[in-house]
C-alpha cells in the first residue's frame, strides 16, 4: 500500500508569494495513497531535509514528492535526503511549483490549483515508481581538450599535473591560437607571446599530455566517463619523425604569394610552411590546395631538399580512436572582418583594417617587424582612427552582444601607436568605456591623459578614400553633437567577436546547446559556467562568450577542476533511467517479438539481438531485444517505437506516464 | 457565465523545452496558466497514444514541443518524434480530429520567450475554439448502456 | 494583371520627364499601368511633422481606394511617396487599433497589404526579365547610381539588401552596357526638403556627392527620386558656388537611362527638361551590334 509523503516548499517568498501553500498541501493530503502532507518556508535547507526525513521515519513514507524549484536544480538534493532516510532515492519526484506556476503567474485561484494540479500528477507518478539503483560505469582517466589556445592549454596543464593524461587537438598547424598573434596584453603591455610560448613548449614536454595538431574530431560517441572519440589527424604531408624544424623546405619553395592565415592577409607565405616562427611542434605543413605538387604535380623542392627525407606527398588523413572520461572544449572565437562594413569600405580600402591585423603590424615578428605601417604604401601614419564597438551593440548588423575585450584592446592599440610615434594624432570614436577589470579603467586613463590619445563619443557613419587618405565621417556628441570629419591615414576597426565558423557543426557532434550566435551554451548561466548539460563535456574560453585572457584563464583551470572531480574515483554513478525489455517465466520468457526496431532506431547501439535457447538442447527458441544497461542514455524512443509495448523506460515508464496524464486531468485513478 | 478556461496538457523533453520553460520562470516572464507540463526525457518518447487519453480525460488542446532539430540531446529522438507527428496528424485528419488542437514546436533552453509566448498563443487558440467535447461522447458509462439495450432487445 | 500608377505631385510637375520616361519604357515593354482614379497626396514630409494620424491617414487612403479599384499591385516612383504609403502599410498591418482608427477616418474598410512597387523593384520584376528583347543600343557611359536616402532607410520598408552599399539600380543597368562605379556615397543625405528652406545645406551636402561621383570616375549620376534630382540638378548654380567647381556631370533618372538604350527618342524621355545638359549621355549611345 502507497504511503506517499508530500512536502511543499515556499522557498521563502518565490512560491509562497503567489500560490497558497498552505492549501496546495492541504489538498494534497486528500490524495488517494498520501499519508503525510505539510508545508515549509525552506524544504532544501538543513532543518527543511531533517524534517523530510523525521517525517519518512514517522509515518513510514514509502516514497515522497516535493513541490519546490525546478527539479533540475535540487531533484539531487532531495534525492539524497531520501536516501539518507532510508529509502530508494528513485522514489521521490519533484513538482516544478516555481519555475514553472510561482515565477509565471500572479497571485490566485488559479495559480494556486494549477499548483495543486502538478501535485497530484506528481504523487501519481511516484506511486508507479520502483526502487532504481545506480549504474556503476568505470571512468576511464583521460581527457581530451579540443582547441589549443591559451584556453585548452591551461586546462590541460592543469589535468596533466594532477597526474592525469591528456589529449590535445588543435585544428590548425600550431597551437597558441589567437594570444599567440597579439603583440602586448592589456593591462600590463606584456608581451604576449612570451608569456604564452613557455606555456606551449610546457604542453608538448609535458609526459602526460599528447599532441595532435592539424587535427580535428570526426565523431564523438558514449557519455561522460565513457566517451569514444574519433579524430581525425589530417595529412601534413611532413613526417613529424623525420622533421628536425630545420627550415629548406619553405626556404626553396617557389609559391609565395598565399596570404599569410597568421599575419591575417598582411603577409604573404609559402606552400609549405610553418604557422609562425615559435610555433609548437615548430614543423611545417604543406597547405595541398597551394601547393604546386599537388595541383600540377611538378615541382617537388622542398622533397629534394630535405636533408632527412620527411616530405612524404602520399600522406592520407588517418582517423584514430580515442577513449576518454571528460572533455574539455576550448575551441575559441573568430572576429568580423573589414568585409562585413559596407559603410566602411566593404573590405576594399586597404588602410581600413580589423584589430587582429593590427595586432600584427604592432607586433616585432610581424610583417613590418613591429612598425605601424600602412598596407596599400608602407608609409607610416600621421593620424589613426579607431572605431570601438564596430558591429557589436548593433541589432541591425545582427549581433546585439557587447564584445567586452574591444575597449580594452582599442586603448592598448592607441597607446601602442603613441609609443611608437609620439607626434602621431590618435582618435577613438567610442559609444562607452567597459573597463571594468583589475586595473582597467586606470589603462585607460593612461591612454587619455598621458598618452594623449583623443577620445570622441559618437559614431561613424561612412568612410570614403579621397585622394590618399581616408576621410572618416562621424559626430562628437558630447560637443553639443558636432558632425566631425577626420582625415585619417589608416582606421582600425574594433570588430565584433564572434563564434568559430565551425562551432555549430561540433556543437551538433557533441550534443552540446548553443545560443543564436553559435556560442556554447552552459549549464546555468550563474552557478555552472563551466559545465554543459551534456555531462562529462566542459567549457573553457571564449567559444563560451567573448571574454578577455584573464577570464579565460580562470575559466579553463575551473573546467579542469570539474574534470579532476570526475576523475577523482575509479568508478562513477550512473542514473539508472534506463530501458528494460520485459522478461517473465517460460514458455513465453518476453513478450518481445524480436522485430528489432529498437535497435534501428536507438542513437547509441545500446541494444543487442539476443537469442533465447532451450537450456538443454541448445535450439533457439526466441530471438529478442536486450538493452546495455552500461550503453543507453534513458531517451525512450525504443519504447514509444515499441509495437507491443515489451520495452519500457525505468524512471518514466508507460504505467507512470499515463497516470501522469490522467492524474493531471483530475479524473479518479 | 464565466469564461472558459481551457486545459492544455503540454509534453516537453526535459533538455531543450522544459529548460526553456524553466528560464522563462527565472526571467520571470508571465504567461497564462492553463499549459500543464508532464516532462518526458526526449520527444522520441512519447507515444501518441497519450496525447488521445489526454483529450479523452479531459483536455482540450495539447503541446508537444522539443529540441531544434540536429540539437536532439540524444541526437535523433526528435527526427523520430516529428515522423510519428507527421503520420499521425493524417490520421488523425482522416478521422476528422481537429488537429488544431495539438501544436507541435521546437523550442530550445534558451528560449524562453518563446514557450511564454507559445504558451499564451496556443490558450489563445483553444480558447477560440473552445471546450473538446467530440472524444468524451466515447466512455464507457454510454457504451455500458448502449449494450444492456441491445441485450434487452 | 492590372497595376496601379500613383504619380504623386513631382511627377506631376517638376519632375514631369521622371513620369514620362518610365511610362515611354513600360509601354515599350509592353505594360501600360492605370493611374489610381482619384488619388490624393501622400503628405510627404509636411504631413508627418505635424500630426501623426494626418501622416498615416494621408497615404493609407492611396492604399484602400487603390484595393477598392482592384489593384492588387501599385507603382510608386516618388521614393518619398513610397516611403511614406509603406509606412502607412507597416503601421496599419502591425497594429489593429491603428487599423481600425484609420478605417474610420477614412470611412472605409480595406486590408492596407496591397504589394506597393518602388521603381527599382518595378523595374526588377517586369523591365529586366525583357530588357534583352528591346535594348538596342549600348551607353558608353561610366554612371554612378544614388540612391539617396529613402530607399535606403529603415529597414522596417526599405527592399534594399544592402542597405549602406546597395546593387540593385546597378543590376539594373547592367544591360544598358554602360559601366556601373563603385563609390561610397551611394546613401548619403542631400539635403532633401531643405531645398526650399536652407538652400545652403542642401548645396553643402549634395555638393559633396557630386564631389565624390566625379572623384570616383563617373561621367552621369542616375537617380531614382524626385528629390534627389532636384537637388543635384536644379540646385547645380547653388552647389557649384559652394563647392567652388565648374562640375557639369549630368544628372538622369534611371529610367531615362533605360529608354535610352531601349531606343526611344530623348525627347520623349523629357531629357531637355534638366537643367544641367545631359546632351553628353545621349551622345554617348552606340548602337549595338546584331
Amino acid at each position: 500500500m502507497a504511503r506517499i509523503g508530500v512536502f511543499i516548499c515556499h522557498c521563502g517568498e518565490n512560491i509562497s508569494a503567489t500560490v497558497n501553500v498552505t492549501q496546495v498541501a492541504e489538498a494534497a493530503s486528500k490524495l488517494p495513497g498520501v499519508t503525510y502532507a505539510t508545508d515549509y518556508k525552506y524544504m532544501c535547507s538543513d532543518p527543511g531535509q531533517t524534517m523530510i526525513i523525521e517525517a519518512i521515519k514517522e509515518h513510514k513514507l514509502t516514497g515522497i514528492v516535493v513541490g519546490s524549484c525546478s527539479p533540475r536544480m535540487h531533484e539531487a538534493t532531495f534525492r539524497k535526503v531520501a536516501e539518507k532516510a532510508g529509502i530508494n532515492s528513485y522514489l521521490c519526484e519533484i513538482a516544478n511549483l516555481r519555475e514553472q506556476v510561482s515565477w509565471v503567474h500572479p497571485k490566485s485561484d488559479a495559480t494556486t490549483q494549477k499548483a495543486i494540479d502538478i501535485v497530484r500528477t506528481l504523487v501519481q507518478k511516484v506511486k508507479q515508481d520502483s526502487p532504481l539503483y545506480p549504474i556503476k560505469v568505470p571512468v576511464t582517466k583521460t581527457a581530451l581538450i579540443i582547441g589549443g589556445g591559451i584556453a585548452g592549454i591551461q586546462a590541460a596543464l592543469d589535468i596533466a599535473n594532477a597526474g592525469h593524461q591528456v589529449i590535445i587537438i588543435e585544428k590548425s598547424p600550431s597551437i597558441g591560437g589567437h594570444m599567440s598573434q597579439l603583440s602586448e596584453t592589456f593591462p600590463t603591455l606584456d608581451c604576449s607571446q612570451c608569456i604564452l610560448t613557455p606555456r606551449m613548449v610546457e604542453v608538448a614536454q609535458h609526459p602526460n599530455i599528447t599532441l595532435h595538431t592539424f587535427a580535428e574530431v570526426e565523431s564523438i560517441s558514449g557519455f561522460v566517463g565513457n566517451f569514444d572519440v574519433n579524430i581525425k589527424l589530417k595529412a601534413r604531408s611532413v613526417d613529424l619523425s623525420k622533421c628536425t624544424g630545420c627550415g629548406t623546405c619553405w626556404q626553396k619553395c617557389p609559391s609565395k604569394k598565399i596570404p599569410d592565415e597568421f599575419n591575417e592577409g598582411l603577409s604573404d607565405r609559402t606552400a609549405i610552411y610553418t604557422p609562425f616562427p615559435q610555433a609548437v611542434p615548430n614543423k611545417p605543413v604543406i597547405d595541398r590546395a597551394n601547393c604546386i605538387w599537388f595541383l600540377k604535380g611538378k615541382c617537388g623542392l622542398c622533397k629534394k631538399n630535405c636533408p632527412t627525407g620527411a616530405i612524404d606527398y602520399e600522406m592520407q588523413d588517418e582517423i584514430i580512436n580515442i577513449k576518454v572520461g571528460a572533455i574539455v572544449t576550448a575551441t575559441g572565437f573568430d572576429i568580423k572582418h573589414t568585409d562585413f562594413f559596407p559603410e566602411y569600405g566593404y573590405g576594399q580600402y586597404r588602410n581600413v583594417i580589423d584589430g587582429l591585423q593590427f595586432e600584427r603590424l604592432a607586433s616585432a615578428s610581424g610583417p613590418t617587424g613591429g612598425e605601424i605601417r600602412r598596407p596599400s604604401d608602407g608609409k607610416i601614419p600621421e593620424k589613426i582612427v579607431f572605431i570601438a564597438c564596430a558591429g557589436s551593440r548593433d541589432k541591425a548588423k545582427g549581433i546585439e552582444y557587447c564584445s567586452k575585450i574591444c575597449c580594452m584592446y582599442t586603448a592598448k592599440h592607441a597607446m601602442l601607436y603613441k609609443h611608437k610615434k609620439p607626434e602621431g594624432k590618435a582618435y577613438v570614436f567610442y559609444m562607452d568605456i567597459r573597463a571594468a577589470g583589475k586595473n582597467y579603467d586606470e589603462f585607460v586613463r593612461r591612454a587619455i591623459e598621458k598618452d594623449e590619445v583623443l577620445y570622441i563619443r559618437g559614431r561613424v557613419s561612412r568612410i570614403y578614400e579621397k585622394n590618399d587618405k581616408l576621410i572618416v565621417k562621424g559626430i562628437d556628441t558630447l560637443l553639443n553633437a558636432q558632425p566631425i570629419e577626420i582625415e585619417a591615414d589608416m582606421v582600425v576597426l574594433a570588430t565584433a567577436v564572434v563564434a568559430n565558423k565551425d562551432a555549430e557543426l561540433l556543437a551538433q557532434k557533441m550534443h552540446i546547446s548553443y545560443d543564436k550566435h553559435h556560442f556554447f551554451s552552459e549549464a546555468h548561466p550563474k552557478l555552472r559556467p563551466v559545465e554543459t548539460n551534456t555531462a562529462g563535456i566542459m567549457l573553457a574560453g571564449a567559444c563560451q562568450t567573448a571574454k578577455d585572457i584573464p577570464d579565460t584563464v580562470s575559466q579553463a583551470s575551473a573546467a579542469a577542476s570539474k574534470v579532476l572531480g570526475l576523475f577523482s574515483s575509479d568508478e562513477m554513478t550512473r542514473e539508472p533511467i534506463v530501458a528494460v525489455v520485459n522478461r517473465m517465466a517460460p514458455p513465453q520468457f518476453t513478450t518481445c517479438t524480436g522485430c528489432l526496431l529498437c535497435m534501428e532506431v536507438c542513437p547509441y547501439n545500446a541494444i543487442e539481438r539476443e537469442e533465447i535457447r532451450d537450456r538443454r538442447t541448445g535450439d533457439l527458441i526466441k530471438v529478442a531485444a536486450k538493452v546495455n544497461a552500461g550503453l543507453c542514455q534513458g531517451c525512450g524512443t525504443c519504447v514509444a517505437f515499441c509495437r507491443n509495448k515489451s520495452i519500457d523506460l525505468q524512471g518514466f515508464s508507460n504505467q507512470q506516464m499515463l497516470s501522469e496524464v490522467i492524474a493531471l486531468l483530475n479524473q479518479p485513478f | 457565465m464565466s469564461e472558459f478556461e481551457p486545459k492544455i496538457v503540454a509534453f516537453v523533453c526535459n533538455w531543450c523545452t522544459y529548460a526553456g520553460a524553466d528560464l522563462a520562470g527565472t526571467n520571470r516572464t508571465k504567461y497564462a496558466s492553463n499549459v500543464k507540463i508532464i516532462r518526458f526525457p526526449c520527444t522520441g518518447r512519447i507515444d501518441f497514444m497519450l496525447l488521445m487519453k489526454a483529450f479523452e480525460n479531459g483536455a482540450d488542446g495539447v503541446i508537444v514541443s522539443g529540441c531544434h532539430p540536429n540539437d536532439c540531446h540524444y541526437t535523433s529522438g526528435n527526427f523520430h518524434a516529428r515522423r510519428r507527428w507527421i503520420i499521425f496528424r493524417s490520421l488523425l485528419d482522416f478521422i476528422g480530429f481537429d488537429t488544431d488542437r495539438i501544436t507541435f514546436s521546437w523550442i530550445s533552453a534558451a528560449e524562453g520567450n518563446k514557450w511564454a509566448q507559445i504558451v499564451d498563443e496556443v490558450t489563445e487558440k483553444i480558447k477560440s475554439k473552445g471546450p473538446f467535447t467530440d472524444l468524451k461522447k466515447l466512455n464507457c458509462t454510454l457504451l455500458k448502456q448502449l449494450y444492456d439495450e441491445a441485450i434487452t432487445k | 494583371m492590372k497595376i496601379g500608377y500613383y504619380p504623386g505631385c513631382s511627377l506631376e510637375s517638376s519632375s514631369k520627364e521622371y513620369s514620362k520616361s518610365l511610362l515611354a519604357v513600360a509601354e515599350k515593354c509592353g505594360i501600360i499601368p492605370e493611374e489610381i482614379k482619384g488619388w490624393s497626396c501622400c503628405g510627404a514630409s509636411a504631413a508627418h511633422n505635424l500630426n501623426h494620424d494626418l501622416a498615416i491617414v494621408l497615404p493609407a487612403r492611396t492604399l484602400a481606394i487603390a484595393e477598392e479599384q482592384g489593384f492588387t499591385e501599385i507603382l510608386v516612383p516618388c521614393a518619398a511617396c513610397y516611403r511614406r504609403l509603406a509606412a502607412a502599410q507597416y503601421e496599419v498591418t502591425t497594429n489593429e487599433e491603428t487599423h481600425k482608427k484609420v478605417e474610420s477616418y477614412l470611412e472605409l474598410k480595406f486590408s492596407g497589404k496591397i504589394k506597393i512597387l518602388s521603381v527599382i523593384e518595378f523595374l526588377q520584376k517586369y523591365i529586366s526579365p525583357v530588357a534583352d528583347q528591346y535594348i538596342v543600343n549600348n551607353l558608353n557611359q561610366k554612371i554612378a547610381c544614388y540612391y539617396g536616402c529613402l530607399l535606403a532607410r529603415p529597414k522596417e520598408t526599405s527592399t534594399l539588401k544592402r542597405t549602406e552599399d546597395p546593387l540593385e539600380m546597378e543590376s539594373v543597368l547592367e544591360k544598358t552596357g554602360a559601366k556601373l562605379i563603385n563609390w561610397a556615397f551611394k546613401t548619403e543625405c542631400c539635403g532633401a526638403s531643405l531645398s526650399v528652406s536652407s538652400t545652403a545645406i542642401v548645396a553643402k551636402l549634395s555638393g559633396k556627392i557630386i564631389e565624390n561621383a566625379v572623384a570616383s570616375g563617373a561621367e552621369s549620376i542616375v537617380v531614382a527620386c524626385p528629390m534627389c534630382h532636384m537637388n543635384l540638378d536644379m540646385r547645380r548654380p547653388e552647389i557649384k558656388k559652394q563647392i567652388k567647381k565648374d562640375l557639369d556631370i549630368p544628372v538622369l533618372f534611371i529610367t531615362q537611362v533605360l529608354g535610352l538604350s531601349m531606343g526611344i527618342p530623348a525627347d520623349k524621355l523629357g531629357l531637355n527638361n534638366h537643367f544641367v545638359s545631359t546632351k553628353k549621355v545621349i551622345s554617348s549611345i552606340v548602337k549595338k551590334e546584331a
